[in-house]
Parts: C-alpha cells; structure tokens; sequence
C-alpha cells in the first residue's frame, strides 16, 4: 500500500538559525522576531550567500490571524527580510507548521523548479491571555465533538496519556522524568525559554522564599519538587505545568539548497535523505489510542527513502508539546517498542550523554513552542549538533552522522518526519 | 432543481455537522454506518473511512459505554471557563466507547475530580447530556446549547 518515494535530486541544508525564544513585548510583530532568526542563519553560512539567489520563502504558521489580526504573513516577512518579489506561501498544519514547510521546499528542490528556498516558521502568541491561547490551540481540534466535551490541547495529550498509563504502566514520574532532562538541555541553551534546570529552579525558589523572609523550602529531589502542587499545579491531569511546553514567541529559519550547489554556501552542508508526512482523524476515531498512527506511517515513509531504520538514528528531535508526546513518538518512532521507551526513560538513555540524545536543545518543554516556529527550529538544532556547533550542551559521542525530527501537529492529525545525514 | 434549494439541503444533510448537533440537542448521538463494510463513524461522516463507500445510514446510538480515556482539566477550554469551570473548579472529559464498539469524546460526570488518579480507563458509563446558557460565538447563536456527556453508573 504504502509507496516509495525518492527524492528527484539531492537536497541539503547549508545555514539555520533561530531567534531567542520567549515573550517579546506586544507590538514587537512576528515578521521583527523572524528577521533575528533569518540574521543568525545568514551568519551560519560559512561561505555567505546572496539574498538574491532565494528562489522562494516557505514559511510555517499556525495563527498570526488570532494571535495578531494578521493575514498574508508571507508577504510581511519577504517585505521585512528584503526578498520582495521573490514568491512565498504559507503553511499551516498546526504545530507542523514549519515541519511541513520545511518538507515543501525539500520536495520542490528536489523537483528541480528550485535551487534555494528559505523556509522557517514563526509565531507571536504573547499577545494574547491564558484562555485564549487555550482558544486558539483548541481550534486545532473537532469543534463537534472534542471542543464540546471540553477538551484542551493539553487535555486531549492527557487523555492520550490516561490510556498510555491503563495499557502499559506508565507512571507520572516517568512523565516528570522527561521534563527533567528536557530542562536541562534547556538550561544548556541561551536560545532557550527556559534557562533554569528543575534543580536550579529549586535553588531559586529557595532563595526568593530566604529573601522575603519566609522559611526555606526544601524537597528532597527534582521529583519531590515536581509533586509539589504549589510548585507544579495540575495543568490537565496527568499534565501538570511542567510537564507542557511553554506559550511563547519565536522564529526559526533554514536553507534549503540543491545538493549540487550546497558546496558554494559551506563544506560541511547537511542532507536531506528522507521526508514523509501523514495525517490521522480527531482522537476518538482512531483506532488506538496510545501511538499516532500519522507518526508511524510518516516515519516508515522517511526511513524507507533514507534507506535507514530506527535503529540508525544516532539524534532525535521529539516533539514534546506534553511529555506524553515525546514518550509516545520515541514508541512511534520505533526506538522502542510499544509501552517499552519508559525504560529508556527510567535508565537516562536520552540524556545529552546518552545511547540517543533526545531534545538536546531543550525540547518544546523548556525552548519553547512557539508553534509555527518549532519544526524548523527542530531542524536547527539537528544541524548545529551535527556540525559539532552546539556549544555547552553538544552531545560528547561522535557518531551523530544521522538524525530525525519529528514534528506533530494538534494531536497527532499531522505528522512530519525528516531525517538528516552528515556525509 | 434551483441551486438555491442547495443550502436547506446542506443543512438538512444528516452526513454534516448542523444535523449531528441537532440530533445531540434532541438527546441523541447518532452515527454514520457504511452500508458496503458496516463502519461506524461519530460525527456522521458522508464517505467511509475505511472502504471510501458513499452509502451511508445513519443510526442511533443506545448509549451505554465505558470509559476508555480521560483527563481532569484544572487550566479550562473558554467554553468551560464560561460555564464556571477552571482552576477552582476542575471538570472530566475524555474517550467513551459505546458498547456499539465506536468511540466519541464527551464530557464525564459522576466522577471525583478531585482525585482523578482514582479514575479508570474501563468504567462503565451511560448517556447523559448537558445543557448550559452560552453567548454567541461564529457558529453558534447565543442562548442553551446541549452537550453530550456521559455519566458512571453507579456501583452495583
Ligand atoms: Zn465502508
């Protein structure tokens, strides 16, 4: 059933960048925090390049309309960055935003119509509060049936996790055990949302508590601290706050070249040797409900064009809107089997020193997700750690040679899985 | 036929989402069945998903379930924050799935929210519906909307 697809010409990444990720204040507009991430990727191209020679802009983004009353974001970036009148289309596939676009201009480099595209993604959320944040990423799901029942974004990757608890076992700490390391990474990177590990946000809150002249706090462990409901309130249960990524603003933005040129912007590019995309129904008609079925087949579709297999992955970028989700995508994935990567999980195998290195950069936990921005952004930190560029928290073994990004979008509707390969 | 009969028509079509809404606010839960391969799909779908038929019944479902997945929302959807629901207030949703062997997402009651790790995915449930006053929003008018739901029977 399944087809095997090929790419029509090779296609690499020669430069990526990222803007900081956090809350910019209002007025700063999506196509301002997208110009930083643009700067930082021309900076990254060894050899340099000229603006002139982009084919094309492909950009990923869930909502500027809700989150900014802005349409025809396109446009708005080319007008920002000096591209006009060069063509640029926007994506929109909810959280694979920019995965997907990402994946549109490999296919249409390969295709030969193009020789350069720049693709990333951006989003501005801060303007809006709470609840309607809330509001806008629910609209990712069945108005009919699962907005009316309730559902959040992070309920329905609650729900998910309930079942996951009920079949395999799986507890809350090895939810909380995710978002540990996530945090981490996250403390490592100075793109991140997050700077603070969960031990040196203990420290901080003991210290702010000394300060005001309350009695110190003290928990045992990370795990004591992220029990604590004062300290870790119940989000949508089994979610608790630090177990979801944060709402924040950012922009990623890589380049995506035929393979023939790549050598004219660096000598060490970054191939592109599998991509496969899928879509699935809203939760409660699926099959089961405990994997993405959109992940496993968009998964089996990259691998087979690589010509590689899980087993072969030596980096991965998980998508951990919820910790559930990275938990399940590491299942889906098949670097564990079904109900088994809890065990990964437990032993610390995905740490930045581990046999799979896991969302070195932090993750969507504690980078951030700003949402149309997080695919490709992804996708730079596969390249800066394959090209040994990713400072403090650059994973030690050197055989990181291939890597995979898996990028969700809503909860599972959208699937997008890239794999890198440095030669 | 004119095209403007085409609007009632869209309307009325019990395959699309105003006729499934209706039929929750008439306190039924209706669900589409492949004539070809028997599939059932909630909400009404106009082609299988299994067999891509385009013959299609549509048939009411009995109502009793059992609870196959759920979580306890404390940070509300705006739907429920409207409703009084949140962080004082917390509510239960999640997957049912009917004894027809088709599953929907729906709100839970009858549980304790306040210790949702007592819970479990497997107990049984049975139909209920909500009904609450809500103010317009682009698809809905202002005024009582109903809600599916789905209530744990009480223990034996
Ligand atoms: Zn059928």
């Amino acid at each position: 059933m399944q087809k095997r697809r090929k790419l029509g010409r090779g296609v690499a990444v020669v430069g990526a960048g990222l803007s900081k990720f956090g809350a910019y204040p209002r007025g700063v507009r999506g196509q301002d925090i997208f110009v930083e991430a643009y700067k930082e990727m021309i900076a990254s191209i060894d050899k340099g390049f000229d603006p002139e020679d982009i084919d094309a802009l492909y950009l990923g983004n869930l909502s500027s309309d809700l989150f900014e009353r802005q349409v025809h974001m396109g446009p708005a970036v080319a007008n920002r960055i000096g591209i006009v009148p060069k063509p640029t289309i926007r994506f929109e596939d909810a959280c694979a935003a920019s995965g997907v676009a990402f994946r549109e201009a490999v296919i249409a480099v390969s295709s030969g119509i193009y020789d350069v595209v720049l693709t990333g993604g951006v989003e501005k959320m801060t303007n809006l509060d709470t609840t309607h944040v809330t509001e806008v990423l629910a609209a990712a799901m069945d108005p009919d049936t699962e907005i009316a029942a309730g559902e959040t974004f992070p309920g329905i990757y609650a729900t998910i996790a309930t079942a996951h608890m009920a079949k395999y076992g799986t507890t809350v700490e090895d939810f909380m055990r995710i978002g540990i390391k996530n945090h981490y990474n996250g403390s490592l990177n100075p793109h991140a949302h997050f700077d603070a590990s969960i031990t040196d946000l203990m420290k901080r809150k003991a210290a702010a508590a000394l300060k005001k002249g309350l009695p110190e706090p003290s928990w045992a462990d990370e795990m004591e601290f992220l029990h604590d409901p004062k300290q870790n309130p119940v989000i949508a249960w089994p979610m608790r706050l630090f177990d979801c990524s944060t709402v924040c603003d950012g922009a990623s933005c890589v380049l995506v070249v035929a393979e023939d040129i790549a050598k004219n912007f660096t000598d060490r590019p970054i191939f592109v040797i599998g991509t496969g995309q899928a879509s699935d129904h809203f939760l409660a008609e699926r099959e089961e409900l405990t994997s993405l079925r959109a992940a496993r087949i968009a998964a089996g579709e990259a691998y087979a064009m690589a010509g590689v297999g899980p087993q072969d992955i030596r980096i991965a970028e998980v998508h951990d809107c919820f910790t559930i989700a990275e938990l399940i995508g590491m299942e889906d994935l098949g670097f564990y089997k079904p109900g088994e990567a809890v065990r990964a999980v437990r032993e610390g195998e995905n740490r930045l020193d581990g046999k799979l290195p896991i969302n070195t950069d932090g993750g969507l936990k504690a980078k951030g997700h700003p949402i149309g921005a997080s695919g490709t952004g992804m996708i730079v930190e596969i390249f800066k750690q394959m090209r040994e560029e990713a400072g403090p928290r650059q994973v030690k073994k050197k055989d990181v040679d291939l890597g995979l990004t898996h990028n969700v979008g809503a909860h599972g509707s959208t699937v997008v899985i890239n794999i890198f390969e440095r030669r | 036929m004119p095209l403007e009969s085409k609007f009632s028509e869209v309307a009325e079509n019990r395959l699309y989402s105003l006729a499934y809404n209706k039929s929750i606010r008439e306190h039924k839960l209706m669900a589409s069945r492949c004539k070809k391969c028997g599939y059932l799909s909630i909400p009404p779908k106009p082609v299988c998903p299994k067999c891509h038929g385009s013959e299609i019944d549509v048939v009411e479902m009995k109502g009793g379930g059992k609870i196959a997945a759920y979580t306890v929302v404390a940070v509300g959807a705006p739907l429920m924050v409207e409703e009084g629901y949140g962080r004082e207030k917390h509510y239960c949703c999640g997957v049912v799935e009917l004894e027809e062997g088709v599953k929907v997402c729906a709100r839970i009651l009858g549980v304790d929210v306040s210790k949702p790790e007592q819970i479990k995915v497997g107990t049984p449930v049975k139909m209920d519906f909500v009904e609450t006053f809500h103010a317009a929003d682009p698809t809905h008018e202002e005024g009582e909307r109903t809600f599916l739901a789905f209530t744990v029977l009480e223990k034996p």
